[in-house]
């Protein structure tokens, strides 16, 4: 069947990297998308200003878990201001205001652009990324 | 497509002229061509403000809206059209008797008893009533398959129980709950019965008058009729003595710079300008399953359940709530699918042009009671058909697959 669930999506939420406890975690913030029930709980360690490590919890759609994961292999060894960024500009990924050069930059991540065309999803598509940026900015 | 189902289809001009499979009747029904040819016959010949004007139109607007309110009266045997309330959905019915009943009898510790399968409808009202009275919300639960029991219900209810709302038909089980012996349950320790008929009116024969319920809310848009007009049925005596809902126009005999005096029922509840175009398209809704016959559509539904439920058993990792018997499900079969988010769920539906529910269906405290976080829902109208059951159950079984599960 031809669909958005390309297999990139699919593996990273049937087998995320990142969907584990973070024992150690020094900052930690739980994202929830009300809408549908989507909830993520985000935790980093970050030392001198850089992400060493990350990890999520929670239950949500392919769309939101995966989209969280992919987040996490690109932000983890990124500096916390580079990791805000770069969420800057997934969120203009998703209103379909980024150039082709800004795509590449999110890595795997750049695979969730077309939902800028399904608006019924960007809600879990954000759900990680809104959950990082209120978590960094909240730690500053 | 059997001769059969393309002339049910043909009434509905969404169904035969878009490629939908549609299988969100729970949500809404879609419209028969007479019901939508009606709406627009009474903007074209009569519209004017019913109840007002004394002139010719006005005259057959305000008839065509009170002989809307007699079919709806007759259609769930109420004694008398005055019973019947017009609403713009069961959930302004709900409301209206929270605020106004229930805001007039329910003092500090007294108690609302509610089942845990409600809709939020039936619910929020109930609960921000007790918040404001002091009182107590209580909760009685069903098995898992959605059974209540009566006994355990009798128990649950004492003498300070002032009122108890349950639903004739959950929105997430299909199981009708046969409300009559709850409702002598109710009044035996003295409490009124208020039932959310909104899934139980469309697909199963209503009567209040043998139920004995003082309250019944229902919407037209779940059986036929436009969005916006909905009923709330309530004892006569009852509607007499209860303090008006909202007030202004048309709901008053006389107003004085001091002192008014309010209409009788049903006009004290209907301030402002009605939905009149709604009440037409209620009345022909009605009238089209009239024409139908409402034991045909529930004899199609329930020959769909069977389908579908066999359809479903069959395919590994899918569960449905609820019964095990088709009969029981109305029509409404709600399920999960080991490993895939319902979200997911729906939205490859979508991509077939399957038009299915995800979520918790406005019923989240049920979903935290029966342990599940979400869950899908496919509901089964009258104008559905074996090859849109056949679509759904194909997309169903490939679902694994396409979320990258080897099975």
């Amino acid at each position: 069947m031809n669909t958005f669930y390309n297999e990139i999506l699919t593996e990273h939420n049937v087998h995320p990297t990142h969907k584990h406890e973070l024992s150690d975690a020094d900052i930690t913030l739980e994202g929830v998308n009300p809408s549908c029930g989507d909830d993520i709980i985000l935790s980093f360690k970050v030392s001198d200003g850089v992400i060493t490590d990350g990890a999520f919890s929670g239950d949500g759609c392919a769309i939101s878990q995966a989209s969280c994961d992919m987040m996490l292999d690109l932000v983890i060894g990124k500096k916390v201001d580079e990791a805000k960024r770069l969420s800057e500009i997934f969120l203009r990924m998703i209103k379909g205001e980024v150039t082709d050069e800004e795509k590449e930059e999110l890595e795997e991540a750049g695979i969730l652009s077309d939902i800028s065309h399904m608006p019924a999803r960007v809600k879990c598509a954000v759900l990680g990324w809104h959950t990082m940026e209120e978590m960094l900015s909240e730690n500053e | 497509m059997t001769r059969e189902e393309e002339r049910i289809r043909a009434d509905f001009p969404l169904l035969s002229k878009n490629n939908v499979i549609y299988l969100d009747n729970t949500a809404t029904s879609q419209k028969p061509k007479k019901v939508i040819d009606d709406v627009a016959e009474f903007y074209r010949t009569l519209n004017s403000n019913p109840m007002r004007g004394l002139y010719d139109i006005s005259v057959r607007a305000t008839e065509r809206v009170e002989e809307a309110r007699e079919k709806a009266a007759s259609f769930i045997n109420a004694k008398n059209s005055s019973e019947i309330v017009f609403t713009r959905n069961a959930t302004e019915g709900l409301n209206l008797v929270a605020y106004t009943y229930g805001e007039e009898k329910l003092s500090e510790g007294d108690e609302v008893m509610i089942s845990i399968s409600e809709h939020h409808s039936n619910l929020l009202p109930w609960r921000l009533l007790c918040e404001r009275k002091k009182a107590v919300l209580k909760y009685f639960e069903c098995d898992e398959t959605g059974v209540f029991s009566l006994e355990e219900f009798k128990h649950a209810l004492s003498a300070k129980t002032k009122i108890v709302a349950m639903s004739a038909m959950s929105n997430v089980f299909g199981r009708e709950n046969v409300i009559t012996p709850f409702v002598k349950a109710a009044h035996e320790c003295g409490a009124v019965f208020v039932a959310d008929g909104a899934q139980s009116v469309p697909h199963v024969r209503t009567d209040v008058s043998e139920s004995g319920v003082d309250f019944l809310a229902f919407s037209g848009h779940k059986m036929f009729a436009p969005m916006g007009i909905g009923v709330l049925y309530g004892k006569k005596e009852l509607l007499e003595e209860m303090p008006p809902f909202l007030s202004g126009g048309e709901m008053i005999e006389y107003v004085h710079r001091d002192s008014e005096r309010f209409s009788a029922p049903p006009y004290k509840f209907e301030a402002g300008t009605m939905n009149a175009g709604g009440a037409a398209g209620l009345l022909s809704a009605l009238q089209y399953i009239d024409s139908v016959g409402f034991e045909n559509i529930m004899k199609r539904e329930e020959e769909l359940s069977e389908y579908m439920l066999s359809g479903l058993v069959k395919i590994p990792h899918v569960k449905v709530l609820g019964s095990d018997e088709a009969r029981e499900h109305h029509g409404i079969f709600t399920f999960t699918v080991d490993g895939v988010h319902p979200h997911d769920i729906s939205e490859i539906m979508s991509s077939k042009n399957i038009c299915i529910r995800a979520g918790h269906h406005c019923a989240q405290p049920l979903h935290e009671f029966l342990g599940v976080r979400s869950t899908a829902r496919a509901s089964l109208g009258y104008y559905n058909t074996k090859d849109d059951i056949d679509a759904f159950l194909k997309t169903l079984s490939e679902i694994r697959g396409v979320m990258g599960f080897m099975d």
